[in-house]
């Protein structure tokens, strides 16, 4: 066995993630894990998947690191020059279906699954997810990357419309919460972007701040640092 | 599949769907799951069907056997212990996810979950089947200690109609064994009262729909 060189040195950087987006009373709250493995080496364990396409519209990045990084760089490129020519906002759909042209028209090279939310005045709050394969589809909420599985039974138990911010963040928290107590592809902090019509706030939950389920124990109450 | 088991003070609940596939083909939509290998320790079964139901009838055989000899009930460890040397020792041709649940007099209700390569696994809840991934969340999340029996079952009913709803190889019905000192109960739980567990789906595309076919 190589003492040091492993097979983590050379594989890509993939996202074994846990991201998500809900719609709320007046916006949408994007959610992610922190975690960026190559191979089982947590190459950055806070990374920021949230990444920002315009003022108004945020894109949620899993799978592959280089192509989402790649496609919200084009995508963030095509919007700036659209807002400029349309001359006002451009709408979180019009972001989406940009977002799905590049997914569907490149399948064959892309391993990237994301989830395109945000706030624009004629449709409220909205998310759009464009899975591996590049369908787009708008829902109230959409889960996506390795953990998102072990999610859709929660969610579509306790997912309301019309919660309040409030609500909204502890629901996104504590489903990425969740997530990452079973997924081992997901791990880190939580980080939350809600976006409305006041404009974008954005939140950071380490792991002291995250809920606990049965039979984990508290940080701070780990024998091994005592 | 999605097979579930949970412990109780005094006993556990079982818990399976019903579907059994070849392919995308439902061979059987009412298959039991759940099958008996003592009066009091039952097993879900997942995997392969020939697989566990071989397992089983060998398990079955040997308890039988033992218990005779032992004069008493057998321990619910024993019969998760024997299913797990059977999985362990022919890991290579087996494809056999287990859940055994039951009651003894010695320990009470034990769950015990025997997954592929034959790891044994003492659980106050266990899940199993491809089912089950998508309810990790909402069990971690709803279950507690100390649940009583009522609560257990509704638990179990509800994570399984999660999951028939996710899942494309889970669906049909739900069948619940309970086992206790006291005996064993079956129950079947059959279409619409397999709670809704898209409801937010429904809501939220039809919403307003009723209404506007009615207004023509």
């Amino acid at each position: 066995m190589e003492p040091m060189a492993g097979e983590w040195t050379s594989a890509a950087h993939s996202m074994g993630t846990t991201i998500m987006a809900v719609e709320y009373n007046g916006g949408v709250i994007l959610g992610a894990d922190s975690r960026t493995t190559t191979g089982v080496y947590v190459a950055n364990r806070a990374s920021d998947k949230i990444t920002q396409l315009t003022d108004n519209v945020y894109l949620c990045r899993s799978g592959s690191a280089a192509d989402t990084q790649v496609v919200s760089d084009y995508v963030r490129y095509f919007l700036n020059q659209h807002t400029i020519q349309l001359g006002r906002e451009a709408t979180v759909k019009t972001a989406a279906t940009l977002v799905k042209e590049l997914a569907y028209q490149n399948k064959s090279f892309l391993q990237a699954g994301m989830i395109v939310a945000g706030w624009d005045k004629y449709d409220g709050g909205s998310v759009y997810a464009v899975p591996l394969g590049g369908t787009l589809l708008r829902l109230p909420f959409a889960t996506g990357g390795s953990g998102s599985s072990y999610l859709y039974g929660f969610l579509d138990q306790a997912w309301r419309p019309q919660m309040s911010k409030d609500e909204a963040e502890r629901f996104v928290v504590k489903s990425i919460a969740l997530a990452i107590a079973r997924d081992g592809a997901s791990g880190g902090v939580v980080r939350t972007v809600t976006v409305n019509e006041h404009g974008v706030e954005r939140n950071f939950f380490a792991g002291d701040k995250l809920p606990l389920f049965h039979e984990e124990i508290p940080p701070g109450r780990n024998s091994l640092l005592a | 599949t999605t097979i579930m088991a949970v412990q109780f003070d005094g006993g556990v609940v079982l818990g399976a769907d019903s579907r059994t596939s070849t392919g995308s083909y439902v061979a059987n939509r009412v298959s039991d799951k759940i099958v008996p290998i003592h009066d009091f320790i039952w097993t879900c079964r997942s995997g392969s069907a020939a697989d566990t139901q071989a397992v089983a009838d060998y398990v079955k055989y040997y308890v039988d056997a033992h218990s005779m000899e032992l004069g008493r009930l057998p321990r619910v460890r024993t019969v998760a212990n024997l299913m797990r040397k059977i999985c362990y020792n022919n890991k290579d041709n087996l494809m056999a996810g287990l859940i055994v649940g039951g009651w003894d007099p010695y320990e009470g209700g034990q769950v015990y979950e025997i997954p592929l390569g034959g790891t044994i696994m003492r659980q106050k809840f266990a899940l199993g089947g491809s089912g089950s991934s998508y309810i990790y969340g909402l069990v971690d999340s709803y279950y507690r200690e100390g649940m009583t029996r009522e609560e257990c079952e509704i638990f179990v009913k509800k994570s399984i109609s999660h999951a028939m709803a996710r899942d494309g190889s889970s669906g049909g019905v739900i069948r619940i064994t309970t086992i206790q000192s006291t005996g064993v109960q079956r129950q079947c739980i059959l279409g619409s009262d397999v709670c809704m567990a898209m409801r937010w789906n429904h809501d939220y595309f039809y919403h307003g729909l009723n209404q506007r076919l009615k207004d023509g």
